[in-house]
Protein backbone atom coordinates (compact mmCIF):
# COMPACT_ATOMS: atom_id res chain seq x y z
CA UNK A 1 0.00 0.00 0.00
CA UNK A 2 1.18 3.26 -0.88
CA UNK A 3 1.25 6.25 1.28
CA UNK A 4 -1.20 7.82 -0.99
CA UNK A 5 -3.71 4.89 -0.73
CA UNK A 6 -3.67 5.11 3.23
CA UNK A 7 -4.57 8.80 3.11
CA UNK A 8 -7.41 8.42 0.34
CA UNK A 9 -7.96 5.54 -2.28
CA UNK A 10 -9.64 8.77 -3.95
CA UNK A 11 -6.07 9.87 -5.18
CA UNK A 12 -4.43 8.85 -7.43
CA UNK A 13 -0.76 8.39 -8.06
CA UNK A 14 -0.19 9.90 -11.56
CA UNK A 15 -0.16 13.36 -12.06
CA UNK A 16 0.97 13.60 -15.63
CA UNK A 17 -0.20 16.06 -18.26
CA UNK A 18 -0.28 18.78 -15.18
CA UNK A 19 1.78 21.82 -14.92
CA UNK A 20 2.76 22.75 -11.43
CA UNK A 21 3.60 26.86 -12.05
CA UNK A 22 6.03 27.13 -9.47
CA UNK A 23 9.31 29.56 -10.06
CA UNK A 24 10.66 28.37 -12.70
CA UNK A 25 7.55 28.73 -14.61
CA UNK A 26 7.24 32.02 -13.32
CA UNK A 27 10.65 33.33 -14.34
CA UNK A 28 10.27 31.99 -18.01
CA UNK A 29 6.77 33.07 -18.23
CA UNK A 30 6.30 36.51 -16.81
CA UNK A 31 5.81 38.44 -19.87
CA UNK A 32 3.35 35.91 -21.42
CA UNK A 33 1.46 36.61 -17.85
CA UNK A 34 1.55 39.75 -17.90
CA UNK A 35 0.43 40.29 -21.96
CA UNK A 36 -2.64 37.92 -20.80
CA UNK A 37 -3.75 39.73 -17.88
CA UNK A 38 -3.58 42.91 -19.50
CA UNK A 39 -6.14 41.70 -21.30
CA UNK A 40 -8.60 42.25 -18.91
CA UNK A 41 -8.93 46.19 -19.80
CA UNK A 42 -11.33 46.12 -22.75
CA UNK A 43 -9.43 48.11 -25.24
CA UNK A 44 -6.68 46.01 -24.37
CA UNK A 45 -8.43 43.29 -25.60
CA UNK A 46 -9.65 45.46 -28.90
CA UNK A 47 -5.74 46.06 -29.50
CA UNK A 48 -4.67 42.39 -28.89
CA UNK A 49 -7.56 41.33 -31.57
CA UNK A 50 -6.60 44.07 -34.22
CA UNK A 51 -2.61 43.65 -34.07
CA UNK A 52 -2.03 40.34 -31.95
CA UNK A 53 2.06 40.05 -33.08
CA UNK A 54 2.47 44.17 -32.85
CA UNK A 55 0.54 43.53 -29.48
CA UNK A 56 2.59 41.30 -27.88
CA UNK A 57 5.64 42.27 -29.22
CA UNK A 58 5.17 45.18 -26.76
CA UNK A 59 5.48 42.72 -23.54
CA UNK A 60 8.80 41.21 -25.38
CA UNK A 61 7.29 38.26 -26.12
CA UNK A 62 9.78 35.78 -27.37
CA UNK A 63 9.50 33.82 -31.21
CA UNK A 64 9.35 30.62 -29.11
CA UNK A 65 6.12 32.18 -26.79
CA UNK A 66 4.86 33.96 -29.73
CA UNK A 67 4.58 30.84 -31.73
CA UNK A 68 2.28 28.74 -29.88
CA UNK A 69 -0.39 31.25 -29.19
CA UNK A 70 -0.56 31.92 -33.18
CA UNK A 71 -0.90 28.58 -33.21
CA UNK A 72 -3.84 28.26 -30.69
CA UNK A 73 -1.80 25.67 -29.00
CA UNK A 74 -2.47 26.50 -25.55
CA UNK A 75 -0.38 23.47 -23.85
CA UNK A 76 2.44 25.25 -26.00
CA UNK A 77 1.76 28.53 -24.34
CA UNK A 78 1.68 26.80 -20.87
CA UNK A 79 5.13 24.94 -21.53
CA UNK A 80 6.37 28.29 -22.19
CA UNK A 81 5.57 29.55 -18.96
CA UNK A 82 1.86 30.54 -19.17
CA UNK A 83 -0.25 30.02 -15.86
CA UNK A 84 -3.61 29.09 -17.09
CA UNK A 85 -5.09 31.99 -14.62
CA UNK A 86 -3.82 34.70 -16.81
CA UNK A 87 -3.71 32.41 -20.48
CA UNK A 88 -7.51 31.54 -19.89
CA UNK A 89 -8.32 34.97 -20.60
CA UNK A 90 -7.62 34.31 -24.07
CA UNK A 91 -10.76 32.35 -24.50
CA UNK A 92 -12.81 35.69 -24.49
CA UNK A 93 -10.36 36.89 -27.68
CA UNK A 94 -11.39 33.68 -29.31
CA UNK A 95 -14.73 33.07 -28.22
CA UNK A 96 -14.23 29.97 -26.75
CA UNK A 97 -16.17 27.90 -23.63
CA UNK A 98 -14.00 26.26 -21.14
CA UNK A 99 -14.61 22.77 -22.70
CA UNK A 100 -13.06 24.03 -25.77
CA UNK A 101 -9.80 25.37 -23.40
CA UNK A 102 -9.87 21.85 -22.14
CA UNK A 103 -10.05 20.09 -25.17
CA UNK A 104 -7.81 21.82 -27.06
CA UNK A 105 -5.38 20.76 -24.32
CA UNK A 106 -6.55 17.33 -24.38
CA UNK A 107 -5.83 17.60 -28.37
CA UNK A 108 -9.42 16.22 -28.48
CA UNK A 109 -12.61 17.54 -30.68
CA UNK A 110 -15.11 18.94 -27.88
CA UNK A 111 -17.52 15.84 -28.76
CA UNK A 112 -14.10 13.36 -28.07
CA UNK A 113 -13.72 15.30 -24.90
CA UNK A 114 -16.62 15.26 -23.42
CA UNK A 115 -17.36 11.75 -24.06
CA UNK A 116 -13.78 11.26 -22.48
CA UNK A 117 -13.90 13.08 -19.45
CA UNK A 118 -17.56 12.79 -18.78
CA UNK A 119 -19.24 9.81 -19.85
CA UNK A 120 -22.60 10.44 -17.94
CA UNK A 121 -22.70 13.53 -20.06
CA UNK A 122 -25.19 14.00 -22.86
CA UNK A 123 -25.58 17.18 -25.12
CA UNK A 124 -28.67 19.16 -24.46
CA UNK A 125 -31.45 18.95 -26.84
CA UNK B 1 -19.92 38.98 20.71
CA UNK B 2 -20.54 37.77 17.03
CA UNK B 3 -21.40 34.23 16.61
CA UNK B 4 -20.35 32.51 13.49
CA UNK B 5 -23.48 30.44 12.63
CA UNK B 6 -22.59 28.26 9.68
CA UNK B 7 -20.12 27.72 6.34
CA UNK B 8 -21.01 27.13 2.69
CA UNK B 9 -18.29 25.47 0.65
CA UNK B 10 -19.37 26.53 -2.74
CA UNK B 11 -17.54 25.81 -6.16
CA UNK B 12 -17.23 29.42 -8.32
CA UNK B 13 -17.63 29.14 -12.05
CA UNK B 14 -17.17 31.91 -14.56
CA UNK B 15 -19.64 29.84 -16.96
CA UNK B 16 -22.51 30.62 -14.56
CA UNK B 17 -21.37 34.23 -14.27
CA UNK B 18 -23.86 35.00 -17.63
CA UNK B 19 -26.44 32.66 -16.50
CA UNK B 20 -26.65 34.57 -13.15
CA UNK B 21 -26.61 38.09 -15.40
CA UNK B 22 -28.52 37.45 -18.21
CA UNK B 23 -29.78 33.83 -18.09
CA UNK B 24 -32.43 31.41 -16.16
CA UNK B 25 -30.98 29.41 -13.60
CA UNK B 26 -34.21 27.08 -13.64
CA UNK B 27 -33.37 25.94 -17.47
CA UNK B 28 -30.66 23.28 -19.12
CA UNK B 29 -27.24 22.52 -17.54
CA UNK B 30 -26.89 24.72 -14.68
CA UNK B 31 -30.57 24.29 -13.48
CA UNK B 32 -29.25 21.02 -11.51
CA UNK B 33 -26.34 22.99 -10.07
CA UNK B 34 -28.83 26.23 -8.81
CA UNK B 35 -31.05 23.97 -7.73
CA UNK B 36 -29.35 22.88 -5.23
CA UNK B 37 -28.45 26.48 -4.14
CA UNK B 38 -32.02 26.73 -2.56
CA UNK B 39 -31.86 24.93 0.36
CA UNK B 40 -28.67 27.50 1.21
CA UNK B 41 -30.53 30.13 0.48
CA UNK B 42 -33.71 29.14 2.22
CA UNK B 43 -31.38 28.45 5.82
CA UNK B 44 -30.22 32.38 4.82
CA UNK B 45 -33.58 33.84 4.71
CA UNK B 46 -34.12 32.51 7.98
CA UNK B 47 -30.90 32.98 9.64
CA UNK B 48 -30.27 35.91 8.55
CA UNK B 49 -26.52 36.37 8.57
CA UNK B 50 -25.43 40.03 9.14
CA UNK B 51 -21.89 39.52 7.43
CA UNK B 52 -20.31 37.04 5.28
CA UNK B 53 -16.52 36.38 5.61
CA UNK B 54 -15.69 35.23 1.93
CA UNK B 55 -12.35 32.50 1.42
CA UNK B 56 -11.73 32.81 -2.14
CA UNK B 57 -9.13 33.58 -4.58
CA UNK B 58 -8.12 35.83 -7.53
CA UNK B 59 -8.09 34.93 -10.96
CA UNK B 60 -5.70 37.69 -12.64
CA UNK B 61 -8.17 40.73 -12.02
CA UNK B 62 -6.72 42.17 -9.17
CA UNK B 63 -3.86 40.94 -8.36
CA UNK B 64 -0.98 39.08 -10.82
CA UNK B 65 2.30 37.47 -10.50
CA UNK B 66 4.28 41.18 -9.53
CA UNK B 67 3.05 40.82 -5.56
CA UNK B 68 1.40 37.45 -5.19
CA UNK B 69 0.10 37.53 -1.61
CA UNK B 70 -0.40 34.38 0.13
CA UNK B 71 -3.08 35.39 2.38
CA UNK B 72 -4.66 38.76 1.94
CA UNK B 73 -7.53 40.40 3.74
CA UNK B 74 -9.72 43.61 2.12
CA UNK B 75 -11.12 46.29 4.52
CA UNK B 76 -12.73 48.33 1.62
CA UNK B 77 -16.13 50.16 2.46
CA UNK B 78 -17.36 48.39 -0.83
CA UNK B 79 -16.25 45.78 -3.66
CA UNK B 80 -16.85 46.48 -7.17
CA UNK B 81 -17.49 43.43 -9.43
CA UNK B 82 -14.37 44.40 -12.18
CA UNK B 83 -13.80 43.06 -15.68
CA UNK B 84 -11.90 39.95 -16.05
CA UNK B 85 -11.93 39.71 -19.88
CA UNK B 86 -15.79 39.28 -20.44
CA UNK B 87 -17.04 42.98 -19.57
CA UNK B 88 -18.04 43.94 -15.92
CA UNK B 89 -21.41 42.14 -14.49
CA UNK B 90 -24.07 44.26 -14.24
CA UNK B 91 -24.09 44.00 -10.49
CA UNK B 92 -24.30 46.84 -7.63
CA UNK B 93 -21.17 46.92 -5.52
CA UNK B 94 -20.82 43.87 -2.32
CA UNK B 95 -21.20 46.45 0.82
CA UNK B 96 -18.03 45.90 3.50
CA UNK B 97 -18.34 45.22 6.69
CA UNK B 98 -14.81 47.57 7.63
CA UNK B 99 -15.33 47.11 11.27
CA UNK B 100 -15.19 43.81 11.36
CA UNK B 101 -12.44 43.66 8.68
CA UNK B 102 -9.89 45.76 10.51
CA UNK B 103 -10.99 43.42 13.64
CA UNK B 104 -9.76 40.62 11.80
CA UNK B 105 -6.90 42.03 10.28
CA UNK B 106 -5.52 42.85 14.07
CA UNK B 107 -6.44 39.52 15.26
CA UNK B 108 -4.87 38.01 12.46
CA UNK B 109 -1.83 39.09 12.12
CA UNK B 110 -1.85 39.60 16.11
CA UNK B 111 -2.07 35.50 15.47
CA UNK B 112 1.04 35.57 13.45
CA UNK B 113 -1.00 35.14 10.06
CA UNK B 114 0.77 38.15 8.17
CA UNK B 115 -2.02 39.06 6.07
CA UNK B 116 -1.50 41.64 2.68
CA UNK B 117 -3.82 44.07 4.10
CA UNK B 118 -6.37 45.58 1.09
CA UNK B 119 -8.33 48.99 0.84
CA UNK B 120 -9.10 48.48 -2.21
CA UNK B 121 -10.13 44.81 -4.44
CA UNK B 122 -12.53 44.70 -7.13
CA UNK B 123 -13.73 41.08 -7.23
CA UNK B 124 -14.09 38.33 -10.03
CA UNK B 125 -16.11 35.37 -10.34
CA UNK B 126 -14.20 33.84 -7.15
CA UNK B 127 -16.21 36.03 -5.04
CA UNK B 128 -19.07 37.14 -7.27
CA UNK B 129 -20.73 33.93 -8.72
CA UNK B 130 -20.64 32.31 -4.94
CA UNK B 131 -22.62 35.57 -3.65
CA UNK B 132 -24.96 35.77 -6.24
CA UNK B 133 -25.66 32.46 -6.11
CA UNK B 134 -27.10 32.64 -2.48
CA UNK B 135 -27.90 36.24 -2.13
CA UNK B 136 -29.82 38.66 -4.94
CA UNK B 137 -28.87 42.48 -4.53
CA UNK B 138 -32.70 43.21 -5.29
CA UNK B 139 -31.52 46.28 -5.02
CA UNK B 140 -29.91 45.77 -1.70
CA UNK B 141 -27.22 42.34 -1.14
CA UNK B 142 -28.45 42.50 2.34
CA UNK B 143 -25.53 41.17 3.40
CA UNK B 144 -21.83 42.32 4.12
CA UNK B 145 -18.59 40.98 3.37
CA UNK B 146 -15.45 40.66 4.46
CA UNK B 147 -12.97 39.22 1.59
CA UNK B 148 -9.62 36.87 2.67
CA UNK B 149 -7.69 35.77 -0.67
CA UNK B 150 -5.71 32.56 -0.46
CA UNK B 151 -2.74 32.21 -3.43
CA UNK B 152 -3.36 28.85 -5.40
CA UNK B 153 -1.99 30.33 -8.44
CA UNK B 154 1.76 30.77 -7.44
CA UNK B 155 3.57 27.62 -6.01
CA UNK B 156 4.66 26.99 -3.43
CA UNK B 157 0.97 27.46 -1.87
CA UNK B 158 0.64 27.44 1.50
CA UNK B 159 0.01 23.84 2.57
CA UNK B 160 -3.60 22.49 3.67
CA UNK B 161 -2.41 22.63 7.39
CA UNK B 162 -1.57 26.49 7.14
CA UNK B 163 -5.33 26.82 5.52
CA UNK B 164 -7.16 24.93 8.31
CA UNK B 165 -5.06 26.90 11.13
CA UNK B 166 -6.01 29.95 9.48
CA UNK B 167 -9.25 29.13 9.84
CA UNK B 168 -9.41 28.40 13.11
CA UNK B 169 -7.37 31.70 13.88
CA UNK B 170 -10.66 32.98 11.80
CA UNK B 171 -12.66 31.36 14.12
CA UNK B 172 -11.42 32.77 17.03
CA UNK B 173 -11.04 36.16 15.92
CA UNK B 174 -14.56 36.54 14.67
CA UNK B 175 -15.75 35.53 17.86
CA UNK B 176 -13.89 37.84 19.51
CA UNK B 177 -15.71 40.41 17.73
CA UNK B 178 -17.29 42.72 20.11
CA UNK B 179 -20.67 42.89 18.34
CA UNK B 180 -23.80 41.02 18.28
CA UNK B 181 -23.41 40.32 14.45
CA UNK B 182 -24.38 36.61 12.84
CA UNK B 183 -21.61 35.88 10.55
CA UNK B 184 -21.22 32.88 7.61
CA UNK B 185 -18.10 32.14 5.98
CA UNK B 186 -17.96 30.74 2.78
CA UNK B 187 -15.29 28.66 1.49
CA UNK B 188 -14.83 29.07 -2.28
CA UNK B 189 -13.68 27.28 -5.07
CA UNK B 190 -13.56 23.26 -6.26
CA UNK B 191 -14.07 21.10 -6.06
CA UNK B 192 -12.39 18.53 -8.88
CA UNK B 193 -11.62 20.60 -11.60
CA UNK B 194 -8.39 21.03 -13.74
CA UNK B 195 -8.14 23.96 -16.42
CA UNK B 196 -4.68 22.96 -17.60
CA UNK B 197 -2.47 20.80 -19.59
CA UNK B 198 -3.33 17.89 -21.63
CA UNK B 199 -4.76 16.28 -18.03
CA UNK B 200 -7.08 19.24 -18.56
CA UNK B 201 -11.26 18.16 -17.81
CA UNK B 202 -9.87 15.86 -15.15
CA UNK B 203 -13.08 15.26 -12.30
CA UNK B 204 -12.79 12.78 -9.69
CA UNK B 205 -16.36 12.54 -7.88
CA UNK B 206 -14.83 9.61 -5.55
CA UNK B 207 -12.49 12.10 -4.14
CA UNK B 208 -15.38 15.05 -3.99
CA UNK B 209 -17.55 12.62 -1.66
CA UNK B 210 -14.41 12.02 0.72
CA UNK B 211 -13.76 15.49 0.91
CA UNK B 212 -17.34 16.79 1.73
CA UNK B 213 -17.30 14.00 4.40
CA UNK B 214 -14.17 14.16 6.12
CA UNK B 215 -14.72 18.11 6.06
CA UNK B 216 -16.87 17.51 8.11
CA UNK B 217 -16.27 15.28 10.69
CA UNK B 218 -12.54 14.97 10.75
CA UNK B 219 -11.21 17.99 9.00
CA UNK B 220 -7.42 17.39 10.67
CA UNK B 221 -7.41 14.33 7.86
CA UNK B 222 -7.78 16.77 5.02
CA UNK B 223 -5.30 19.48 6.65
CA UNK B 224 -2.50 16.63 6.92
CA UNK B 225 -3.03 16.01 2.97
CA UNK B 226 -0.32 17.96 0.90
CA UNK B 227 -0.97 20.75 -1.77
CA UNK B 228 0.57 17.61 -4.25
CA UNK B 229 -2.41 15.61 -2.91
CA UNK B 230 -5.17 17.89 -3.66
CA UNK B 231 -3.47 18.05 -6.90
CA UNK B 232 -3.65 14.80 -7.93
CA UNK B 233 -7.11 13.51 -6.28
CA UNK B 234 -9.05 17.47 -7.35
CA UNK B 235 -7.26 18.18 -10.05
CA UNK B 236 -4.26 21.10 -10.74
CA UNK B 237 -7.61 24.04 -9.91
CA UNK B 238 -9.16 21.32 -7.72
CA UNK B 239 -6.52 22.57 -5.19
CA UNK B 240 -8.63 25.43 -4.53
CA UNK B 241 -10.79 23.19 -1.96
CA UNK B 242 -7.77 24.36 0.80
CA UNK B 243 -10.15 27.05 0.81
CA UNK B 244 -13.25 24.63 2.10
CA UNK B 245 -10.34 24.08 5.11
CA UNK B 246 -10.52 27.73 5.92
CA UNK B 247 -14.27 27.84 6.14
CA UNK B 248 -14.20 24.56 8.23
CA UNK B 249 -11.26 25.54 10.76
CA UNK B 250 -13.11 28.69 11.37
CA UNK B 251 -16.55 26.57 12.87
CA UNK B 252 -15.14 24.73 15.41
CA UNK B 253 -14.93 21.49 16.27
CA UNK B 254 -18.45 20.03 16.43
CA UNK B 255 -20.65 20.59 13.34
CA UNK B 256 -23.31 19.30 11.47
CA UNK B 257 -23.90 18.98 7.65
CA UNK B 258 -27.34 20.11 6.53
CA UNK B 259 -26.98 20.04 2.97
CA UNK B 260 -24.92 19.13 -0.04
CA UNK B 261 -25.22 19.38 -3.35
CA UNK B 262 -22.97 17.87 -6.12
CA UNK B 263 -23.53 17.93 -9.93
CA UNK B 264 -20.48 17.04 -12.79
CA UNK B 265 -19.95 18.61 -15.10
CA UNK B 266 -20.89 22.28 -14.78
CA UNK B 267 -18.80 23.88 -17.62
CA UNK B 268 -15.66 21.50 -17.19
CA UNK B 269 -15.40 21.40 -13.38
CA UNK B 270 -17.67 19.28 -10.85
CA UNK B 271 -19.35 21.65 -9.08
CA UNK B 272 -20.44 21.16 -5.44
CA UNK B 273 -22.06 23.32 -2.23
CA UNK B 274 -22.30 22.43 1.32
CA UNK B 275 -23.84 23.74 4.15
CA UNK B 276 -22.20 23.40 7.84
CA UNK B 277 -24.26 24.50 10.62
CA UNK B 278 -22.41 25.25 14.00
CA UNK B 279 -23.27 23.52 17.23
CA UNK B 280 -25.08 25.99 19.07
Amino acid sequence: MTEQTEKSAAIPAAITGTYVYDGRMARMGYAINKMFMSLKDAENRDAFKQDEAGYAAQYGLTEDQMAPIRARDLVGILKQGGNIYYVWKIASILGWNMRQVCANQASMTLEEFMQDRYPNWKAEG
Amino acid sequence: MARIIGGIGISHIPALVPVQDYGDETVGEPAPFFAGCVPVRDWLAEQKPDIAVVVYNDHGLSFFLDAMPTFAMAAAPSYECGDEGWGKRPLPPLPGAQDLSWHLIERLVGAEFDLTICQELELDHGASMPMRSLWKPDPDWNIQIVPLLVNVIQHPLPSPKRCYDLGLALGAAIESYPGDEKIVVLGTGGMSHQLQGERAGFVNPEFDAWLMDTLVNDPERLAALTIDDFIRGAGSEGAEMVMWLVMRGALGPACRELHRNYVVPISVTAAGIQLIETAA
